[in-house]
């Protein structure tokens, strides 16, 4: 008979579950890494180490320079 | 280092779509969403140009500022990126985008809109640099790997250039220089007309 009480309370709390709230929390903007701190794999571009922001930049603009012909070939007079 | 930029010369676009193929591939783009496209301004008739269109990474973004979540970032190499699970779909991006740069995934039977897809200057996600889950969501992250954006180092003519702003405009300027013409089709001339056309207005206003 004691198990009654302890059952219907129970199947109450049970029951109250769904009138619970869940925690609704948006989802926010992530932190996102500096480039020049990715780790080095086999597609890394030589020239460069991780973690060297310099080292990185000049990478970079010594890559774009692959762009402009006039530094191949200079313009004719 | 400036901010990061793209342009596209239009006395060198041949529309041969390889900036397209290239972004594609590189990323795994998947099918219905182009995060870069060739544009071809009076195509068919002698004389059209072409340019190749993505994600212009704005200094001042529209898509950033109407965007209901805040979802968008700016990097410190000026690249306009988002963060996927923040982003709803709700397409704002788009209409306020002049360049038509932000892209939805439509799949399923009732072409249910997906996540916005766009150009990242190959700079991955606010995922962790090189991750899988970076490349899932945002493909490879090049920057990461101390390369340009793949489009611009794979266009055959080199019409489009990529890369710190600074170093794009003075290869771009050489171009124009070299050749003494080429700056008509992106830029305050076209926007606002020619000088020479705002010289003629200016004399006829004074006439009358």
């Amino acid at each position: 008979m004691k198990a009654l009480p302890l059952l219907g309370g129970l199947a109450a709390v049970l029951m109250l579950v769904a009138c619970g709230e869940k925690p609704q929390t948006a989802a926010t903007l992530k932190a996102d890494g500096k480039p020049w701190e990715t780790a080095q794999t086999a597609y890394t571009a030589q020239g460069w180490t991780a973690g060297d922001k310099t080292a990185w930049e000049q990478q970079l603009r010594a890559r774009a320079q692959g762009q402009n012909e006039y530094s191949r070939a200079p313009v004719k007079p | 280092m400036a901010r990061m930029k793209f342009i596209c010369d239009s006395e060198r676009c041949i529309e041969c779509n390889g900036c397209v193929t290239a972004c594609k591939a590189e990323h795994d783009v998947p099918w219905g969403v182009n995060r870069r496209r060739v544009v071809t301004l009076n195509d068919g008739i002698a004389g059209e140009k072409s340019i190749s269109v993505a994600c212009m990474h704005c200094s001042d973004a529209p898509c950033m500022a109407v965007c209901p979540v805040d979802c968008f970032y700016r990097t410190d190499e000026g690249v306009v990126l988002h963060d996927k699970d923040v982003c709803i779909g709700c397409g704002y991006c788009s209409y306020a985008c002049p360049f038509g740069a932000p892209q939805f995934p439509t799949n399923g039977t009732f072409g249910l809109r997906g996540k916005m897809d766009k150009c990242t200057f190959c700079a991955g996600g606010p995922e962790a640099n090189g991750s899988e889950a970076e490349f899932e969501k945002y493909g490879r992250n090049r920057l990461g790997e101390g390369k340009l954006p793949a489009c611009a180092e794979m266009c055959s003519t080199k019409a489009l250039l990529g890369g710190d702003g600074d170093v794009v405009a003075d290869i771009f300027r050489t171009r124009v220089l070299t050749r003494g013409k080429g700056s008509e089709v992106w830029g305050w001339g076209t926007a606002y007309g020619r000088p020479a056309g705002a010289a003629a207005v200016k004399t006829e206003a004074t006439k009358s």
